[in-house]
């Protein structure tokens, strides 16, 4: 490995890390609200929107993102819709994401026993207030370690976008091996720089995760059953 | 509109379900050695040996850790490089995703061996069972049934992820496509927009399939 090479290659891959980033925020961002708006209208069962999100959430999930990159970028055009090669990465990990994202928050609502929103309206809390204080809360703590799990599977999906022409880490590694034929160096930069980006979040979301269950066995212990501690101790089997 | 033609143009059709085969051969092959050393592992990994138990995480998590994509690219254009083995792409891919098949299904069988509750084992020694039975009439049949559906969703995962390869140069369902288009760029000028939607649907019908065979499984078994 020649350390001149790897200095010299370093700014590339600190552009190019930057790009894979903001295209994964975006796209996990977007999927995010994708995914909301779906668990939403298929757990209060909307008519129609309800399924076309079954129809949206099955296409997407069963498809690879390579796939529906390919179809975006170069099979939309010929219906005179151009996007630009970093929308079509947003908007092609959107489009995976928010299915996945969908499916986390609606097993989470699926998880909340309806003998909470009984018990909440029995107590007189009007529907809104129910799933704002009851439901809502407890949901999202059951969601969270699926959440994070896409969140840190979305950030390794970004590695395709170079067959949009982005030049993402995989387009600078791959390039600078056909050029220069340094190898060994640019595939330690592409592992590093990954590792850099996903090893804290991996290690964060792990670490969130035993909080969540550690909380959850030590408020089964403790035995009565608040709202908090059940959400929590659910979160643990989900 | 009427370039949807295109697909059933001479051998175009057969030519993509070629394509298609091309990475599924893959993944079928890879899934059959993920399971063959995927299921040892994960019971090594559900021992009550710590550095069975250590050893399999840190292999699962340094699989995990990067994007297939990164392992796949390692292993294509390192491997070579070192070994002075020349690996094809296909079976670069192979080795890749068999790497990859078997920790994700070690994990799948200790998730599934250690979820048998310890009353289960106690009582079935409690009955006189001796451990061997205990394995083979206790925890094997229940483990089986948490497995199964786990285990065809993994083959989905697969599918979905060996389309990867054509990054690493592997003629396969994509790339043939491309092939399709650029022939028929004059006569066919719109083609790109029916090849690409063709293979996404190709791509579900199967996916689709098996993720719903999986869902019968667990309903079934649940």
């Amino acid at each position: 490995m020649d350390l001149s090479t790897l200095t010299e290659y370093l700014p590339l891959y600190a552009q190019a890390a930057w790009l894979t980033l903001w295209v994964g925020v975006a796209g996990i961002a977007l999927s995010f609200v994708i995914g909301v708006l779906c668990a939403a209208v298929r757990h209060f069962r909307i008519p129609v929107l309800r399924n076309v999100a079954g129809v949206y959430v099955e296409l997407s999930r069963n498809t690879p993102l390579v796939v529906q990159l390919f179809f975006l970028y170069f099979g939309l055009p010929k219906l005179g819709i151009l996007i630009s090669s970093e929308q079509c990465a947003v908007i092609g990990l959107a489009f995976l994401g928010g299915s996945y994202m969908a499916e986390a928050l609606r097993s989470g609502l699926e998880a909340v026993e309806s003998i909470q929103t009984q018990s909440a309206l029995a107590l007189g809390l009007n529907p809104v207030q129910t799933l704002r204080h009851v439901v809502l809360p407890q949901a999202v703590a059951i969601s969270v370690p699926a959440l994070a799990a896409n969140v840190v599977f979305l950030l390794k999906e970004t590695s395709v976008v170079s067959i949009v022409a982005l030049p993402d880490l995989v387009y600078v590694a791959k390039d600078l091996i056909g050029n220069d034929y340094n190898t060994v160096e640019a595939l330690a930069l592409l592992v590093g720089f990954y590792l850099v980006l996903l090893l804290p979040l991996s290690l964060l979301f792990a670490w969130l995760e035993r909080r969540l269950r550690a909380d959850g066995r030590r408020a089964k212990s403790r035995a009565p059953k608040t709202l908090g501690s059940w959400a929590v101790k659910e979160a643990a089997h989900a | 509109m009427h370039d949807w033609e295109v697909l059933f143009q001479g051998v175009n059709f057969e030519r993509l379900l070629g394509g298609l085969w091309t990475s599924f051969s893959i993944a079928l092959v890879a899934v059959l050695f993920s399971l063959v050393v995927g299921v040892p592992l994960g019971i090594a990994a559900a021992s009550r040996n710590r550095w069975l138990r250590g050893g399999f995480q840190v292999y699962l998590q340094a699989i995990r850790v990067l994007p297939p994509l990164v392992l796949l690219f390692v292993f294509y254009f390192y491997l070579s490089l070192v070994t002075k083995v020349n690996l094809s792409a296909y079976a670069s891919a192979i080795t890749v995703f068999t790497l990859w098949g078997a920790a994700e299904m070690g994990d799948l069988v200790r998730g599934a061996v250690t979820s048998i509750p310890k009353h289960q084992y106690e009582s079935a020694a409690a009955l006189g069972l001796n451990p061997v039975q205990v394995q083979l009439r206790i925890v094997v049949p229940q483990s089986v049934r948490r497995l199964l559906p786990q285990a065809v969703n993994l083959v989905t995962r697969m599918i979905k992820t060996t389309s990867l390869v054509v990054l690493i140069g592997v003629v396969e369902v994509l790339k043939v496509g491309q092939q399709i288009i650029d022939v028929n760029r004059f006569e066919y000028p719109s083609a790109a927009l029916w090849v690409y939607a063709a293979v996404f649907f190709m791509y579900f019908a199967v996916c689709y399939s098996i993720s719903k065979a999986a869902a019968v499984l667990e309903r079934r078994l649940a």
